[in-house]
């Protein structure tokens, strides 16, 4: 649905986005990760066509956004950053302006607005001006306008900045929801949300991507993923320390901070050990020492690491995929 | 027929939007009602209204360029200006309209808004018809011309309006070029460009040729010139132009 080749944009001498490549499919939610300043708002801005890319092209159901730009508009949702809205006009008279321009007439409006009214929870707010509403409320407000037409492409730039908990909960609820039968791309510096909504991230730093893949794939680039981390009683800490250096399947430890009785360690598996031979490794050493065992646990890796890991290392921009 | 209607569509919405946007702030309120005395304190206390004797609405629209000097690129300064600030902009833009759509639906909403403000003053026909018999044809010209003349200048208030998301430079930036507009054709000014261009008086008829003034006044004198008429709606349509282009680039960044 939505094809990104080679797409580059500079501002003067600054090359904001330098030749990204990626593509969505119906059905997928791709979450779109990256420091501030990474070129996020710039790629979404050239997707939805509002700035022209420098070069490259956007191709949309097929359409070339240069070239058919209002075809590939009426396919797109779009909800900018901070989500803007016309504050002077009240939730119903600002959803119908966006009907409106999306083509709809008479009976067809109504419907449309009552939809989006319905599925966003405005129904309190529908005759308030949008200067008065909350962020959250505002911010659903813009939400609505963007699905009103029920496009099979949504485009938003972080959804949920500026909600609270209960109100993030209830937007990722309701992308993940459409993500089933759209191609959808979101902005966040959210981790947790990527990996509770997204069916696949990218990862941008400099205006380039510097990693794609699911969550789950991400996370195993992590440091920590797969090590396992031990709680002990009834062993010193470095005792515990040593003998676990010892075991065969160990590469390294660290030791972590624990109130006093408690002994914890991070085992870390050499590179070619086998899934759980490390945890069981670990047990039969406890038993056989006649430790405590309070935890053990198997690290998925974190997503947060690997997203500082990558956009922080100066050889980032080298390793991208 | 298909691409006219299909494309007059948007334009439509946004006008409405406009126009309610007008109406839903102070902004029309206020603009209306200090225009309405202001033409009035110009044309019975100012213009000498009844000393003139006569029946015509000449002491009234003598003031329009005037009046609109300010007025105008009041109201055109929101245009973009606002839409930038509010990042509006961005969903505009991304809708399926096209520029140019928004930018001359924009236009026409600020200028039947003047429409609008100008069919207000229509207590003024009714007083010179009492009074006497004026020429109402020389009247409705009138009216005719001070609508372009608004429309030149809203164009340009379009065009300041783009440069900018901060009002007030946009204001003043317009009020400068409107008065430009004025000045080019007023006698000590000309006079003075004569002698300063001593000899190349086709110079100074070009700069003259520039003014609204020059343009304005056959108007006013009932006379419907298609020069004129051109003259100031290629001022607004250079005015929406430039507009297009200043969004365009600005976005190509």
């Amino acid at each position: 649905m939505i094809k990104v080749q080679n797409l580059c944009k500079s501002f003067g001498p600054i090359a904001a986005v330098n030749g990204l490549s990626f593509s969505v499919e119906r059905g997928e939610i791709l979450g779109f990760l990256g420091p501030n300043g990474a070129g996020k708002s710039t790629t979404m801005r050239m997707i939805t066509g509002f700035i022209p890319p420098s070069s490259g092209s956007v191709t949309i159901g097929g359409e070339d956004m240069a070239e058919k730009p209002i075809i590939c508009k009426r396919m797109i949702g779009y909800l900018p950053e901070n989500a803007p809205a016309y504050t002077d006009m009240t939730v119903s008279e600002f959803l119908q302006f966006a009907a409106e321009l999306r083509g709809m007439r008479g009976n067809r409006t109504q419907q449309a607005v009552d939809r989006v009214v319905e599925m966003c929870s405005l129904k309190t707010v529908l005759h308030q001006s949008i200067e008065t509403l909350s962020k959250g409320f505002r911010h659903r407000t813009c939400f609505a306008q963007a699905i009103i037409h029920d496009p099979d492409i949504l485009i938003m730039d972080e959804p949920t900045d500026g909600l609270d908990p209960n109100q993030k909960h209830e937007i990722r609820a309701l992308i993940r929801r459409m993500g089933e039968e759209k191609a959808i791309i979101f902005s966040t510096h959210i981790l947790e949300e990527v990996e509770a909504v997204c069916s696949r991230a990218i990862i941008i730093d400099r205006g380039r991507i510097v990693a794609n893949g699911t969550p789950q794939e991400l996370k195993n680039r992590s440091e920590t993923a797969g090590a396992i981390t031990v709680r002990l009683t009834g062993v010193s800490t470095a005792v515990a320390n040593t003998k676990l250096t010892q075991l065969p399947l160990v590469a390294k430890t660290t030791i972590l901070e624990a109130p006093a009785p408690v002994a914890s360690v991070r085992v870390f598996p050499k590179p070619n050990g086998k899934e759980g031979e490390l945890g069981l490794g670990i047990y039969e050493l406890a038993t056989r020492e006649q430790w405590k065992i309070e935890e053990l646990r198997c690290e998925e890796g974190r997503l947060d690491d690997v997203f500082r890991s990558i956009t922080l290392s100066e050889t980032a921009t080298e390793k991208s995929s | 027929m298909k691409t006219i209607t299909s494309s007059w569509g948007p334009i439509r919405t946004i006008i409405k939007r406009e126009l309610a946007g007008y109406f839903a702030s102070p902004v029309a309120y206020v603009f209306i009602v200090i225009f309405l005395l202001l033409v009035g304190f110009f044309t019975f206390m100012v213009g000498g209204f009844f000393e003139r004797g006569e029946a015509s609405l000449t002491s009234f629209f003598i003031w329009h360029p005037w009046l609109y000097l300010f007025f105008l690129p009041a109201l055109g300064m929101r245009l973009w200006a606002e839409e930038k600030r509010m990042g509006t902009i961005e969903l505009l833009l991304t809708m399926p309209v096209t520029a140019w759509q928004a930018i001359v639906a924009k236009f026409l909403a600020a200028w039947l808004f003047l429409a609008l403000t100008l069919i207000l003053t229509f207590p003024l026909i009714l007083t010179v018809n009492y009074l006497g018999r004026p020429d109402n044809g020389v009247i409705l010209s009138g009216y005719v011309g001070s609508l372009l003349l608004g429309g030149s200048y809203l164009g340009v208030s379009s065009m300041t309006s783009a440069i900018t998301r901060n009002q007030v430079i946009s204001f003043i930036l317009s009020v400068v070029i409107c008065l430009f507009l004025i000045l080019a054709g007023w006698p000590p000014v000309t006079d003075f460009l004569t002698r300063l261009l001593s000899g190349s008086t086709w110079l100074v008829d070009t700069v003259a040729a520039c003014s609204v003034m020059t343009h304005f006044e056959g108007f006013q004198r009932g006379v419907l010139d298609t020069r004129d008429i051109l003259f100031f709606l290629s001022i607004a349509s250079f005015g929406l132009f430039t507009t297009g282009v200043i969004i365009r680039s600005r976005r190509a960044g």
